[in-house]
């Protein structure tokens, strides 16, 4: 069985510690800031951003129609029945991250 | 072969953020711990309880990180879920449409479902033990078993008088039971609720079940009355089912606060009478005693329970504050600020998996974040909403200010509507993301 030379677990150990860097199509979701933000989302939007219901769907749209989307709810200029409640608790910084999740979501 | 693969590493990192997708680089050296190199075990996660929270964090697990054995231990081969429970007393949903089965967190997710009952935990060996005598060792325990009731809060009364005023505070054979007795009742009945104190699971629920009964009895035995019983003076979103109820069903509910006569201290099962602080007895026809509640059982038997009866858990990890490398999530927990929701459970569970895989794999836990949103119907065509979003602020779980809140109250037909249409889209997302 292929062993790792030391040099390699340098790098490997270099890797880990960066939250951000977590190679992922053995692992369906990296736990970084922009899922721990959005995946409660997910409740209402479905697994994914992906609804099967009444609630539309988010996972995939685009990034920027998904950060404007947020940030008019928030600023109070478009009308939503529950959207602007939830997008008022987000920083732009943190919907910009929302949107880079989801978008990511084909 | 080894060249091309430090190339592509030293790649990999140099891109700063980047996510490279490569087979071969994550199985090397993501997550190190849990990858059985050199004959290393597996890191073993046990998930005790497959409800909204157990469910959630188990398949979160296994999304984060594939190589960890998740055991989930649910005492019931089917779920029946409490949300839209109160729809099934309304006559809108049959049961059947509420009920899931865990074939594909076993066929899609590799989670190891047992059917068996928790009856301990070892914190010292790492166990957890069950009824049929099997032994499963873990890393970590997720402990998410619900509620439990306290039968010993009013006189008179025990848990085999479930069976004469059922609580259907967890759902399934106890709303059935409740839904044969709402048609077994004469037109004219009273339908009596005893609401509990805080804290309780699902703090809308009873409100919700008193407007859906509403409905039903408007629809077939239009003289029939709702009487609440409550052990409190104020509920959730109450402005807004107060105003509901009014327009649908003027007449048909009467609330009674706490201290204005609404505590009930004795429930005489047997004569289908209740009594409250004054000695005086109410009748009903039928009666749905909603008792006092407290952690699940098994989260108080091991010893994850404060004096309280819930149990209080680090709100960024949700491990427990008594007992290492346990977590407990959902209506179990000491969660600051969220309620004891189903959707609260399934944000707990992800926070919680999230801190599980990083302990685990000796990362870093990025800041949680949880969100609730609460619908309920008033009425088929009436929903009403609470939302709220939360943080960790000096270590407790706190609404951010400035967001959340109910539903407006002077919205129209057609926002009452929408909300309506959007809670039945809110249950179809979740129960996919918990069971599809």
């Amino acid at each position: 069985m292929w062993v790792p030379k030391p040099g390699v677990w340098m790098l490997a150990a270099s890797a880990v510690s960066c939250a951000s860097l977590i190679p992922s199509t053995a692992f369906a979701e990296p736990v970084t800031q922009g899922a721990m933000l959005s995946i409660t989302c997910n409740g209402c939007h479905g697994p994914d951003g992906k609804s099967v219901g009444a609630i539309p769907s988010i996972g995939g749209k685009a990034a920027d129609y998904i950060e404007k989307a947020l940030l008019d709810f928030r600023d109070d200029k478009r009308p939503s029945t529950v959207m602007q409640r939830h997008a008022k608790g987000y920083s732009d910084a943190e919907i910009k991250l929302m949107a880079e999740y989801f978008a990511a979501k084909k | 072969m080894k060249k091309k693969m430090n190339m592509t590493r030293r790649k990999f990192i140099k891109a700063g953020g980047a996510v490279v997708s490569s087979v071969s680089l994550g199985s090397l050296f993501w997550p190190m711990t849990s990858v059985g190199l050199g004959g290393k075990p597996k890191p073993r996660v046990v998930v005790v309880g497959g409800g909204f929270g157990g469910v959630t964090c188990a398949r979160f697990i296994k999304k984060f990180d594939a190589n960890i054995d998740v055991t989930l231990i649910e005492r019931d081969a089917q779920f029946i879920t409490c949300p839209f429970s109160n729809l099934v007393l309304g006559g809108l949903r049959d049961i059947n449409s509420i009920t899931y089965g865990y074939d594909i967190l076993k066929n899609k997710d590799g989670i190891n479902v047992v059917h068996d009952e928790v009856t301990g935990i070892d914190a010292e060996k790492r166990q957890v033990k069950t009824k049929s005598g099997k032994a499963y060792d873990y890393d970590r325990a997720v402990v998410s078993p619900g509620i439990d009731f306290l039968w010993d809060r009013v006189e008179g009364y025990s848990e085999a008088d479930v069976e004469i005023t059922p609580h259907a505070w967890k759902a399934g054979k106890q709303t059935l039971l409740l839904k044969s007795q709402l048609d077994a009742m004469e037109d004219g009945g009273v339908f009596v609720m005893v609401a509990p104190p805080n804290p309780f699971r699902c703090p809308p629920g009873p409100y919700e079940r008193a407007g859906m009964v509403a409905h039903y009895l408007k629809t077939h035995k239009p003289k029939s009355k709702i009487l609440i019983l409550d052990a409190k003076d104020n509920f959730s979103k109450q402005g807004l089912f107060t105003k509901g109820w009014e327009a649908l069903y003027p007449g048909m509910i009467e609330w009674v606060a706490g201290t204005k006569g609404g505590i009930v201290t004795k429930v005489d099962a047997k004569n289908m009478t209740v009594y409250n602080e004054a000695g005086d007895p109410i009748k009903g026809a039928v009666i749905n005693y909603i008792p006092h509640q407290a952690a699940g059982m098994i989260a108080r038997s091991a010893g994850l329970a404060d004096a309280t009866g819930w149990c209080p858990v680090n709100q960024k990890t949700f491990e427990s504050s008594l007992l290492k490398n346990i977590h407990v999530i959902g209506d179990s927990s000491l969660a600051g600020e969220l309620p004891k929701s189903g959707y609260a459970a399934t944000s707990e569970g992800k926070m919680c998996a999230a801190a599980v895989v990083t302990a685990i794999n000796g990362m870093e836990m990025p800041n949680p974040s949880y969100t609730n949103t609460c619908y309920s119907l008033v009425g088929p065509d009436y929903g009403i909403s609470v939302a709220g979003v939360y943080r960790i602020e000096d270590g407790k779980i706190t609404a951010v200010k400035g967001a959340g809140g109910v539903s407006p109250a002077d919205a129209d037909e057609s926002f009452r509507r929408a909300e309506a249409l959007y809670a039945s889209g809110w249950y179809s997302s979740i129960t996919q993301e918990l069971f599809g």
